[in-house]
């Protein structure tokens, strides 16, 4: 088994790999395309109470806990919204409920286009992150 | 024959000139030049009410209605032109039935808060229709709660266009207003107001009408449309927010109890007893949004020189042009394809969310609405998540819609990519 790499050493990799892309709408491509390779959720999975509602997407979030590592599985009603949770699965999945909490995720900064996704922007990045982080708190209190 | 519309149309209507005026166009987003099609939403604003607003505060800052000294005076002088600027612009019949609010949300507010604390009792109906924008539904819906009255909805057809048929069955005995908007934001639809109006009067039931989009576009003379209550917002015509009007008949204005209290709404006051000025003092609490009001004269000024009739002549060429065009996408369906409508184009991509087209129109300079536009029960009678929204104004240009078309067509090909 491959040793799982650190939040922030995928943190970096993303920052790399968006940086090779100039234009914003090659940009905003990319993270279509990292939707597109999300595993499909289940549609059993996809229940109101997993659903991140945001203005206009909606993003399913489900998670498990495994051997102390957090998985996370998704799925969204638009492409846009889908590449920020898939980037954010990338990120957070396989780690601990600790690691999660702790994580500083200052990365989408330095991707160069915070202000397009730290909003309050439907099914915002905002949102998904608190539901990661809430998922890891309570995986934390049960243990 | 289209050879000379085009150079009739140029003669009155130098829209490279016109550009010139707003100075927000010049700018880029995202590395592209900009292209604002989001004028639903707010318009740009040209440098004549820039002006208006950085003179008021370089030379005229005072406040209104109180001083004696000349500044104080000078400046009320010029805010009540500016009422009568829009006394003027809409038809009104009085100065005093115009009053200034914060826009078209807080106007019908007002009406729902005086109008129902006064008129409306248990079991009494208001009438609104299915494409209505939120701030024509929620003050009514809650003033229903309040007063455990009933919310009625004109139904539309799947064209965007209002069952007249059904409107005059929901007139009943019980109907105390009809509160409905002139020009769908989400559609475009211009409604028939002038009509409506008419047959709600027919029943002595008085109609408030929605006018936050219908303004900026066409001709609107309250008189003749014999609205009751007329709104609108300063923002979408060209001028600041913050400013908007209610107009009120003047019959209605005195029997409407006040709506809010304060500075400069009274004649005397003592602890025992208040006496209230007449309108439109009486429902202008506090010291009012000053700027706002002088910047919308300046931007009604600026519409009338331009000429609302060639405004409108040109936002229909663009809006028939953006159609022809739009159309020929694939799977691109256009949401709202009234006889009548103002230059605004929803429309959904089949396969697509809307938000995903926005995005990547974005990251390519050009500004549209997506989602539901604060029209939720209309978005769901066409069981769809919500539209992409391109809103013209006169300062926009074919060659811009012909940016906008392709970039559509990128952005489609771009999310379909394997």
């Amino acid at each position: 088994m491959t040793e799982m790499k650190t939040i922030e050493g995928t943190e970096q990799e993303l920052v790399e790999d968006f940086a090779m892309f100039e234009d914003l709408f090659d940009k905003f491509g990319f993270l279509i395309d990292l939707g597109k390779n999300l595993k499909p959720l289940d549609d059993a999975l996809k229940t109101d109470n997993r659903m991140i509602k945001g203005c206009q997407a909606h993003v399913w979030l489900y998670s498990e806990l495994k051997d102390g590592i957090i998985i996370f599985d998704a799925d969204a009603n638009a492409d846009y919204a889908k590449g920020l949770v898939a980037m954010m699965i990338h990120v957070l999945s396989g780690h601990t409920p600790d690691e999660i909490i702790n994580a500083p995720l200052n990365f989408i900064e330095r991707i160069g286009f915070k202000s397009m996704l730290s909003m309050k922007r439907a099914g915002g990045l905002e949102s998904i992150i608190k539901q990661m982080k809430l998922d890891a708190v309570v995986y934390k209190a049960k243990a | 024959m289209t050879l000379i519309t085009e150079i009739e149309t140029t003669t009155l209507f130098d829209v490279r000139k016109i550009r010139k005026d707003f100075p927000i166009l010049l700018r880029t987003v995202n590395g592209k030049p900009l292209i604002y099609f989001d004028n639903g939403a707010t318009t740009q604003k040209p440098k004549q009410v820039i002006d208006a607003i950085v003179k008021y505060y370089t030379e005229q800052n005072a406040n209104i209605h109180r001083g004696v000294h000349s500044m104080s005076q000078d400046i009320t002088f010029e805010y009540e032109n500016a009422r009568v600027t829009v006394q003027k612009y809409i038809g009104a019949k009085h100065e005093h039935e115009i009053i200034f609010t914060r826009g078209t949300t807080e106007s019908i507010n007002f009406v729902a808060t005086a109008f129902g604390k006064e008129f409306i009792n248990a079991g009494d109906e208001i009438l609104v229709s299915e494409m209505e924008h939120h701030s024509n539904i929620l003050p009514w819906q809650q003033l229903c709660v309040e007063k455990n009255a009933v919310l009625k909805v004109i139904p539309i057809t799947d064209s965007g266009e209002l069952r007249m048929d059904e409107y005059k069955k929901l007139l009943s005995a019980k109907t105390k207003l009809v509160a409905i908007v002139h020009v769908s934001n989400t559609l475009g639809t211009v409604n028939p107001v002038k009509e409506i109006v008419s047959i709600a009067h027919s029943k002595n039931i008085p109609v408030l009408v929605d006018g936050a989009q219908s303004i900026p576009h066409i001709k609107v003379d309250v008189q003749d449309l014999d609205a009751d209550f007329y709104c609108f917002s300063g923002h979408k015509v060209y001028a600041p927010t913050g400013v908007g009007i209610l107009y009120g008949k003047e019959g209605w204005l005195k029997k409407l109890p006040n709506y809010q209290v304060g500075g400069g709404t009274i004649r005397t006051v003592s602890f025992d007893e208040t006496v209230y000025a007449e309108s439109p003092l009486r429902f202008e609490a506090g010291t009012p949004n000053i700027e706002g009001g002088i910047g919308l004269a300046a931007a009604l000024d600026y519409i009338s020189a331009l000429g609302l009739e060639n405004i409108t002549a040109y936002e229909h060429e663009l809006l028939v042009y953006a159609t022809e065009k739009l159309s020929v996408i694939d799977n691109l369906r256009i949401i709202g394809t009234a006889k009548e409508k103002a230059s605004v184009i929803s429309f959904v991509v089949d396969g697509i969310h809307p938000l995903d087209i926005g995005m990547l129109l974005d990251a390519q300079g050009i500004a549209v609405r997506t989602g539901h536009h604060c029209t939720q029960p209309l978005v769901a009678h066409y069981q769809i998540p919500g539209t992409v929204r391109a809103s013209f104004s006169f300062y926009n240009t074919k060659e811009e819609i012909d940016v906008f078309v392709n970039a559509i067509v990128k952005s489609i090909k771009r999310i379909n990519k394997k």
